[in-house]
């Protein structure tokens, strides 16, 4: 197995909170990792981390082989890492198509200059863009929504755009920031499907998420935090088993380290 | 050009075709019915094709990018200060139009980068106290540049600007067709605003339907979500910002060859707010809106400076409200009808980031 990512002693303070802790965890490429915990445990705080929306206060990220800028959120989508949000961000007075040509910005070029003069790579670019986006919004299942502003979409869909603009930046690992979160019965086998069809196309995926079924039916490996700290990584079914996570999940069993 | 056509009422929708030709022909024909009125009528719309051009590029900071600018008449500054400096008798020095007009747009665009780079992490409120200051800092350098070494005249301000020459051919003399026939020189000036205007269309319509246009957009919509997926917001700001200025510099360059005249008092707070207030009332993030809205907003206080007097005569016998007056008191009630009635201006934006019909063959509709 390769290593894809490797977080390496992440630590990141928040004033007096300490929200990670020497957190380290190896992701191999191709499979569907889980990251869980209870609320603020950090989940969401390594995902910052990670894609560069904060600066951690120690350790590193090394991916493929080579450490991430810290700090500098274009620079690690350039890498190949990708993200969706929590509360879902879309761009809210576009259309469908148009958030997901936007997410396609940092693999095209075209200047100021060959805008204002269309030349051949622009027209090129802009028509190979469009096209892209429309054969995400399929994948992902919305294309008949394109021309859709995406404010207008159902919460289901809006989860479904905001997968497929973190698709068009062509990452190498996707980090899913609870998907499911807010979604019925039906949506949840939808996204499971959508997520397998994913790793399917060689695309491997860092999951957050709080729906322990989805979890343990979905990812290959799974680690657990608890107040900033990596608690346990394993199969789920060990993980689930593992008696520092039942603790954590049920309080009391577990000693922590304020 | 399209979306201008779209925006006539009634028509647009209906014959998009007859709408584009009925906007070409007003276009074109404005000055020839303005001057049956009288050539101030044609100046009137001389200066409302410039304050087009200032709305356009106030347009693309804040209706595009999202950036609140209430400073951005400084550019306007820049860019006549600029020619007064380069084409005039103020330091004798007389450069050709083909010279000062980059010159200026690259002056205006460093002013915007350099007004950008400390205001790059300021948002909505903030942004428009720095930006607003931004502005009068501008006003009150070239009010008191004077002293010690004279640089900006002070607030008697630079006179006598060379007039715009294209080729040898001097914009500001009326041509002698025959002897009873002249063009006169306003018309010639209308035509070249009107070729700089449709160029700046051409340009950031382009723009809006662009990798850049859509970076904009979607750092307008949600900053966040913008850099996670990989647009350097820093850069997209800066780029508007000095894309936005230069448009300002350059319309300044020609507010002051055309006026021949040029005076800090021209580069008020006021004016920012005005031009701002063409962009709002015609429909931010809109091409069309930004258009239509300044020649409303230039065109409209000047015929009610004309027929206030003389209806308020006729009616009441005196003048009870001067029209300057008048005009703040209407322009607030237009606003305040506008934010009653039509929230996202007189023509919302519709606004289009991506070339549908590369699509057409699939058989997705708009």
């Amino acid at each position: 197995m390769i290593t894809l990512l490797e977080a390496r002693n992440i630590g990141k303070r928040f004033g007096g909170l300490q929200a990670l802790s020497d957190v380290s965890l190896t992701i191999r490429k191709g499979e569907v990792y889980g990251l869980i915990g209870p609320n603020g445990a950090g989940k969401t705080t390594f995902f910052n981390v990670l894609t560069g929306a904060y600066t951690p206060d120690g350790g590193e990220f090394v991916f493929n082989g080579a450490v991430l800028p810290s700090g500098k959120p274009h620079l690690v989508v350039a890498q190949g890492i990708a993200r969706t949000f929590q509360n879902i961000r879309l761009f809210r007075e576009l259309s469908a198509l148009e958030n997901v040509m936007a997410g396609h910005h940092i693999r095209t070029n075209a200047s100021v200059w060959g805008i204002l003069t269309q030349n051949r790579h622009t027209v090129e670019e802009e028509r190979l863009t469009t096209e892209r986006a429309y054969e995400l919004l399929k994948y992902v299942g919305i294309e008949r929504f394109a021309t859709a502003t995406a404010k207008n979409l159902s919460y289901g869909d809006q989860r479904r755009l905001e997968i497929a603009r973190a698709l068009a930046t062509e990452p190498q690992l996707l980090a899913l920031d609870e998907p499911a979160a807010g979604m019925n019965a039906t949506e949840t086998v939808q996204l499971k499907n959508l997520i397998e069809q994913i790793r399917g196309d060689g695309i491997t995926v860092l999951l957050i998420e709080h729906d322990v079924k989805l979890v343990m039916g979905l990812c290959d490996r799974v680690a657990v935090l608890d107040f900033g700290r990596k608690i346990a990584e394993d199969v789920p079914a060990e993980v689930q088993k593992n008696e520092a996570v039942i603790g954590a999940y049920l309080g009391g069993g577990h000693k922590h380290a304020h | 050009m399209n979306e201008l056509a779209l925006a006539v009422p009634w028509l647009g929708k209906r014959n998009p075709q007859a709408a584009r030709w009925l906007v070409i022909a007003i276009a074109i024909g404005a000055p020839l019915v303005a001057m049956m009125f009288g050539r101030t009528w044609v100046r009137v719309l001389d200066f409302a094709l410039l304050y087009i051009l200032l709305a356009l590029g106030l347009n693309l900071v804040v209706g595009f990018a999202g950036l609140l600018d209430l400073g951005y008449i400084a550019f306007y500054a820049v860019g006549a200060y600029t020619a007064a400096f380069l084409a005039s008798p103020h330091f004798d020095v007389h450069l050709p139009i083909w010279i000062v007009l980059p010159l200026a747009a690259c002056f205006a665009a460093t002013a915007g980068i350099m007004l950008g780079f400390p205001v790059l992490r300021l948002r909505g409120d903030y942004l428009a106290i720095v930006t607003l200051g931004f502005g009068e800092i501008v006003r009150i350098f070239m009010n008191n540049l004077n002293y010690p070494i004279n640089i900006t005249n002070g607030p008697q301000g630079i006179n006598a600007l060379d007039p715009i020459a294209l080729f040898g051919w001097d914009l500001s003399r009326n041509i002698q067709i025959t002897e009873e026939l002249a063009v006169n020189s306003l018309f010639l000036y209308y035509y070249f605003f009107l070729a700089c205007v449709v160029g700046s269309i051409i340009f950031i319509s382009r723009l809006q339907i662009s990798r850049v246009g859509r970076a904009w957009a979607a750092m307008r919509d949600d900053e966040l979500a913008a850099k996670a997926i990989g647009i350097n917001t820093r850069n997209m700001k800066l780029l508007a910002f000095s894309l936005g200025a230069t448009f300002g510099g350059v319309s300044g360059v020609l507010f002051g060859t055309f006026q021949g005249f040029v005076s800090p008092e021209s580069f008020s707070l006021m004016e920012s707010i005005a031009v701002l207030t063409m962009v709002v009332f015609g429909g931010m993030g809109n091409v069309a809106g930004a258009i239509v809205g300044a020649i409303i907003l230039s065109a409209l206080p000047e015929i009610l400076r004309h027929l206030a007097v003389p209806v308020q005569q006729a009616l009441f016998g005196h003048v009870l409200l001067d029209p300057e007056v008048l005009r703040m008191l209407l322009l607030s009630l237009a606003m305040i009808l506008m934010m009653l009635l039509r929230p996202s201006g007189l023509i919302p934006a519709n606004a289009k980031y991506s070339h549908i019909r590369y699509l057409k063959a699939k058989g997705v509709t708009e």
